[in-house]
């Protein structure tokens, strides 16, 4: 199933100027609005937030702006130059997140998330990394993840959320109550559907097609039909010049999976050699298929370190061959690396008589890229006394060693949630003499502590003043638990005095 | 004068052939250190290149704690790098490093699913650039087991499948046949009293349930230390000099 994220930006023109003056210029709590002559009229052509947070819309006379808002700062709109950046915000998402990225004139992108969004550990985390970047280059954007161009384009204008995933096969439903004005329609079409009663588009699917076809040309439904997925509508992913890349066309078309393979290495090949020749290390290679029916089938892979190994870049890319759905056939494959680093020659060091061990970056490299990044970790402690918050994850390959501070207690095997347990122990600071934990009662042989943690009041207000009192119990079956009491035994201030279970040993 | 431990000797022999830069040939079998148990073990420890299962005895089918205490023992000692791929995300890593398993030596690997754990398993032992694999799974095949084992034979990396079941009836699972040269099951026995209060170390009823080409055995013995060495547990021993000490 394909997925689409469509990316709006509603201030585009306003942001874009922002940036290109500067905030010195044109500070954000000045509205702004950008002007354009239709004839002899000045009307309005783009808005920031606060202005359209005070009435001003586009469309509107300038001379009505004016009144509507003191000290209004108008200026000269640049249409192609909003263009040109758009072009340039599209080159942005390609290196980061796409492989095929295209600009939606005027105000927004459309990208080809599908077999991508593994690289940022899922969809929903990459909307959000992307709009995080966006809002700290001050740029209002809104994002919305379907399964066609046309429902992501017309949930992310019309549904009014910022960012959006619909579940993949539910967009069809998603888009039946937003208005027809979000199919990509001409104006005036828009406007007599509406006049003959058509207001949504689940009305708009309802009717007989011929009479409206009749009347409204094939357009109409063409529109209908991008949106419900049922007619494909290719990308025309935005070009790089000096993108380094290496294509191949075919006579006849190709499909069966050897040849798929075949052709992924000797593509590896060449750019190994372009990478060569330029000093750099690939960070991404995207490899598109373009079928005959002129949908591009894509595999994106992404090394933690830069790579220019033919071997290992070609197993990641062939690793992920059967995700392609190769059609009636492939006409051309291009391989390209949207993220390169420099990478220069080492010397590496090796012992004559043992070869040692093969280095195992590529391993986590395979790994992260068939299960998902940030599945794969090292694990290092924090110097925290609150076990929960003691282990950090780190990326396999990042060095970096844990804090010893707690190296010399002992810890349990196995970490649960708090569960909560029935326990009698006298106050204020001696072991339960027995629990019960999930309905089986345990006599306690033994016990080591308690060991006192207290709550660390720089993370929550909540935690001021709290005491967790932990105990290593051994019980007559010879097990070992790790549970604690919440509070000191003393101060009701402290905590509730329950117990509760938190981890079994070895 | 304590008895030489064969297993600090190979590991004092791997030091000089390094400061010295030639190579031994590649250990084939990883002994426990123990005597008593490396002697009941054919070729006398934990062949490379080959699979072994581990599991918790009574509750500790469950929840395998001991289990995989004495699987980080082992993986710690076999080396180099450990690649530690599981589902249940109990799994509190500063335990292991406190059984010789530290943070620089293992990288660990949450899956969505045990076809996961079992597919980065394999990868990860035909690689070759680990000295062990841990997988923790609830089900084993006798297919998905030779799989494994044909990609630990191919670099001789040490693969350790720690047997882990949602509910205690399923444990039965263990008796049937697999490709493992080894099966431990571990159970947690209580520890030898202190003349103080408190817990002591860990012990653990260490069965070999199977072992191809040797029989089977219990040993009771003490749990991993720092560097994921275990001992047989001397009860007698061990009272005694604490008499002597109070």
């Amino acid at each position: 199933m394909a997925r689409y994220l469509s990316l709006y930006l509603p201030f585009w023109g306003t942001d874009r100027l922002r940036r290109a003056i500067g905030l010195d210029v044109l500070p954000l709590e000045r509205p702004l609005v950008l002007q354009g002559k239709v004839g002899s009229r000045r009307l309005v052509t783009a808005v920031d937030a606060l202005a359209h947070q005070r009435g001003v819309r586009r469309g509107m006379a300038v001379a009505k702006a004016q009144v509507l808002i003191d000290g209004l700062e108008v200026r000269d709109a640049e249409v192609e130059r909003d263009a040109e950046a758009l072009e340039k915000l599209a080159v942005w998402a390609l290196r980061l997140y796409s492989p095929v990225v295209a600009a939606d004139p005027p105000d927004g992108l459309i990208l080809d998330i599908t077999g991508a969004a593994h690289l940022y550990g899922g969809e929903a985390a990459l909307v959000s990394d992307m709009l995080r970047r966006l809002d700290a280059l001050h740029i209002t954007a809104y994002a919305t993840v379907a399964d066609s161009w046309g429902a992501a384009h017309a949930l992310v204008r019309f549904a009014g959320k910022s960012s959006l995933i619909i579940p993949a096969g539910k967009s069809s439903e998603a888009i039946l109550p937003l208005p027809v004005g979000a199919l990509r329609l001409p104006a005036e079409t828009v406007e007599e559907l509406r006049l003959i009663g058509i207001d949504t588009i689940g009305e708009l699917a309802a009717k007989p097609r011929a009479p409206l076809a009749l009347r409204y040309g094939p357009d109409l439904w063409r529109r209908v039909d991008m949106a419900f997925g049922r007619l494909a509508e290719p990308i025309e992913p935005v070009h790089v010049p000096e993108l380094i890349s290496v294509e191949r066309a075919f006579f006849e078309p190709i499909g069966a999976p050897d040849t798929l393979e075949k052709y992924t290495r000797r593509l590896t090949e060449s750019l190994c050699l372009k990478l060569e020749e330029a000093g750099l290390g690939a960070r991404r290679l995207d490899l598109h298929f373009v079928r005959v029916d002129s949908r591009i089938e894509t595999i994106s892979v992404g090394t933690a370190k830069p790579v220019r190994d033919v071997k290992r870049l070609s197993k990641l890319l062939v690793d992920k061959i059967e995700t392609v759905e190769p059609g009636f056939g492939i006409d051309k494959m291009t391989l390209s690396a949207p993220l390169v680093e420099p990478l220069s020659f080492t010397q590496v060091a090796t012992r004559f008589a043992a070869p040692g061990r093969p280095d195992v970056e590529d391993l986590w490299d395979t790994l992260s890229n068939r299960y998902g990044e940030g599945r794969l970790y090292r694990a290092v402690e924090v110097a925290s006394d609150i076990p929960e918050r003691s282990v950090r994850r780190i990326a396999p390959s990042a060095s970096g060693t844990g804090s010893s501070r707690n190296a010399r207690y002992r810890r349990p095997a196995r970490l649960y949630r708090p569960e909560p347990v029935q326990a009698l122990a006298a106050l204020p600071d001696h072991p339960p003499r027995a629990f019960t934990w999930r309905g089986q009662r345990y006599s306690v042989v033994c016990a080591d502590g308690p060991e006192r943690v207290k709550g660390e009041w720089w993370v929550s207000d909540t935690e001021t003043g709290k005491v967790r009192d932990y105990y290593i119990l051994e019980t007559a079956t010879g097990e070992r638990f790790w549970v604690f009491r919440a509070g000191d035994g003393e101060h009701m201030g402290t905590g509730s005095l329950n117990w509760y279970l938190h981890g079994k040993f070895d | 004068m304590p008895a030489a431990n064969p297993a600090v000797l190979s590991a004092l022999r791997d030091r000089i052939d390094h400061i010295g830069g030639h190579s031994a040939p590649r250990r084939v079998v990883l002994p426990f250190g123990v005597p008593d148990i490396d002697t009941r073990i054919p070729k006398g420890g934990l062949a490379f290149g080959a699979l072994h299962e581990i599991a918790g005895g009574a509750n500790g089918a469950v929840d395998g704690a001991a289990a995989i205490a004495f699987a980080a023992g082992i993986a710690a000692r076999s080396g180099g790098r450990v690649l530690w791929a599981y589902t249940q995300p109990d799994l509190f890593a500063p335990a292991l490093a406190r059984s010789g398993l530290t943070d620089d030596k293992v990288v660990f690997f949450e899956a969505g699913d045990e076809a996961a754990v079992l597919g980065a398993c394999e990868e990860a032992l035909r690689h070759g650039g680990l000295t062990a694999v841990v997988g923790e799974l609830a089900n084993l095949s006798r297919v998905a087991s030779q799989r494994l084992l044909m990609a630990a034979e191919g670099t001789g990396t040490l693969a350790l499948i720690v047997r882990r079941w949602r509910r205690q009836v399923d444990a039965k699972d263990f008796g049937r046949p697999t490709a493992a040269f080894t099966r431990w099951r571990v159970t947690e026995l209580n520890s030898a009293p202190l003349p103080v209060r408190g817990v002591g170390r860990a012990r653990w009823m260490l069965e070999l349930i199977r072992a191809r080409g040797g029989e089977c055995h219990d040993f009771e013995v003490e749990a991993c230390d720092g560097e994921g060495h275990i001992r047989l547990s001397g009860d007698a021993q061990m009272t005694n000099t604490l008499r002597a000490a109070s």
